[in-house]
């Protein structure tokens, strides 16, 4: 089953196309993730599926129909987003922020429902934020402010989740605490996730499935194993890798890498060393 | 739902951590609470003045109202209507602040800052000389008319800008359009001979309000207040951010292009009364953040009270300081305004 079909969708801003006549599909419940160099059109991407940008051409199928046909506030529904620079005013308490996250389903005047506490206190509870409910957002850490934005897109109860690049300004720590707990939130709840990440590694260790972008266009798409190869990185990144596997997922991961085209290499910083 | 502790007793705890966060309590108390204010400085208000009236007499001329009695007829006729001219401008003032400040989440956001009055008052500059002796109901269309020009003007330099419209830039962009918009309104109003008309409109004052005006502007501010409270659950949304907003369901144009009318409408009216007066929409929403939260459900009902209460003090001592002479109410305002305004830039406008 499919959870999101893309077809033939182009998109642009005002002058530049980025990405043209551009086709995929995102697997349900499963870990999607797109990955690519700097302006491949990954972030484009993920924007046009979650309907921040609209597509000039073609269409995004949420189970089968156009989302440019259907309400945003059913969109809501089913498909929760956390753009890059989720930025919240500051002296919002997390279970304000986390209640914001039941807005496509509240009534003009109505206040909130037992069904509406109940996923709120579901949401803050799997984020691990139970201890920070009262704390305002502006006293958090990074890494916890971006729980926080997950525990807000839970709270919407959708069945799909889409994040663009959840890791970015996290440092080792943190970046891995946020993928293992959408890992968790895909193993138990089975949810499907489409992301943006930009380390690699994270990537084929936390996805099912992989879409590889360059100057707009999708190289190759599959799982960890098909894309994470010697030849599509060259491909992709213009880098030349050595992979091995991941010890955790036994996906494909890159020990280091040097640029393609390119063998002069620095002497390692050991030899110098020893040269003193 | 797939996962979830469903005892009740969970259920009211989270209820009461609500109330402990939430800030509705607060909220009531201080709409009620700034109600009794506004009757206290309104007696007061009448009282005092040029000519002191005592306050018994004040009481009198509201409940039996003698026209044979001159203090009467100068509390009838000047005083109530500038005072309640001084609370609904603002309320105006406050509203209209609110609604840019959360839309934009823009924290310098004011209709002064941002041209909007300007772009009032060259309208009005315009119809004094073009079209003397227009009736009022036009007079505050025309204002309305240039509140949107001046705000097109802004955001049109402000994007053009490569990097975006950041809150600094679009305050440059209103300075430069207000210091543009003033100029030609001084042109026209010296060229015209409008000078007398035109003057009291740049330093703001509340003194020429009459019944006749309020019977106009008091049945649009309700609707406008009415309007900003049905969209006020979306300008929270809005709040955080363009991108979430969309993703939480959001129609987020419908959302601007009704608040930007409601606010172009409210700077228009309040101007139409009281002139170019600034910070008021500024201060008073930063104020209601600090007292009821970031729910602007709370926040625009609460910046209307806030913000009468603040131009009836402002006009009281405006008339009081210095007997009998008028302060104007933009200069006192700008006194407190101007500091407030280099706090908030100083902490580049992290605070929405």
């Amino acid at each position: 089953m499919n959870a999101i079909d893309i077809k033939d969708v182009k998109v642009g801003y005002t002058k530049r196309t980025v990405i043209d006549e551009l086709s995929v599909t995102i697997p349900e419940n499963k870990i999607t993730t797109i990955i690519g160099p700097n302006g491949c059109g990954k972030s484009t991407l993920i924007k046009t599926i979650a309907r921040i940008l609209k597509a000039e051409e073609g269409a995004i199928y949420l189970d089968g129909t156009s989302i440019q046909k259907m309400d945003t506030r059913e969109i809501a529904k089913q498909m929760a987003i956390l753009p890059q620079s989720a930025d919240s005013p500051a002296g919002l308490s997390v279970f304000e922020l986390v209640s914001y996250g039941r807005f496509p389903y509240r009534r003009r005047m109505g206040s909130m429902t037992a069904e509406d506490y109940e996923y709120i206190n579901w949401a803050i509870e799997v984020t691990g934020l139970q201890s920070f409910r009262d704390r305002p957002i502006s006293e958090m850490s990074g890494g916890q402010r971006q729980r926080v934005w997950i525990a807000m897109s839970l709270a919407q109860g959708t069945e799909i989740l889409v994040l663009d690049e959840p890791t970015t300004y996290l440092d080792l720590a943190h970046q891995l605490d946020v993928l293992m707990l959408l890992d968790k939130l895909n193993k138990l709840e089975k949810r499907t996730i489409v992301m943006v990440l930009h380390d690699l590694n994270h990537a084929s260790r936390f996805s099912d499935y992989m879409i590889a972008m360059r100057e707009g266009e999708i190289i190759t798409d599959g799982p960890p194993e098909e894309v994470m190869t010697k030849d599509n990185l060259r491909d992709i990144f213009n880098i030349e890798a050595d992979l091995t596997d991941c010890p955790y997922s036994g996906n494909p991961v890159y020990l280091s890498y040097h640029l393609s085209g390119s063998d002069d290499h620095l002497p390692s910083r050991n030899d110098d060393r020893e040269v003193m | 739902m797939t996962t979830s502790g469903k005892d009740n007793k969970r259920d009211k705890e989270a209820v009461k951590a609500v109330s402990k966060t939430a800030r509705p309590v607060r909220g009531i108390f201080i709409i009620i609470g700034g109600l009794v204010f506004l009757g206290i400085a309104f007696m007061v208000s009448i009282s005092l003045g040029a000519a002191d009236i005592d306050l018994q007499t004040v009481w009198t001329a509201l409940t039996g109202f003698d026209p044979a009695v001159s203090q009467h007829q100068i509390i009838w006729e000047l005083r109530f209507p500038r005072i309640i001219g001084a609370a609904l401008v603002g309320a105006a003032f406050s509203i209209a602040g609110a609604l840019m400040q959360g839309m934009t989440r823009n924290p310098l956001a004011d209709s002064g800052l941002l041209g909007l009055n300007a772009g009032a008052i060259f309208m009005l500059a315009i119809s004094f000389a073009f079209f003397p002796g227009l009736p009022y109901v036009y007079v505050v269309l025309m204002s309305f008319a240039g509140a949107a020009l001046g705000a097109v003007i802004v955001y049109g330099i402000g994007s053009l800008s490569r990097n975006g419209l950041t809150p600094i830039r679009l305050v440059l962009a209103g300075a430069a359009v207000t210091a543009l918009l003033t100029a030609l309104s001084q042109g026209i109003a010296l060229y015209f001979n409008v000078g007398q008309d035109i003057a009291f409109w740049y330093a703001g004052g509340v003194s020429s309000t009459r019944w006749s005006h309020l019977a106009v502007i008091t049945p649009v501010l309700l609707l406008m207040v009415i309007a900003s409270l049905a969209i006020s659950r979306s300008i929270t949304i809005l709040s955080l951010g363009e991108e979430v907003a969309v993703g939480l369901g959001e129609r987020t144009m419908r959302t601007k292009l009704i608040s930007g009318v409601i606010i172009v409408v409210l700077a228009g009216l309040a101007v139409s009364v009281v002139g170019a007066v600034s910070f008021v929409g500024l201060i008073v929403p930063h104020l209601t953040r600090k007292l009821v939260g970031y729910d602007y459900r709370w926040i625009i009902p609460v910046s209307a009270i806030v913000g009468a209460m603040l131009v009836v003090v402002a006009d009281l001592l405006a008339r009081t300081l210095n007997a009998p002479y008028e302060i104007p109410i933009g200069a006192l305002i700008s006194l407190v305004g101007v500091p407030f305004f280099l706090y908030l830039a100083r902490k580049g406008g992290k605070e929405i």
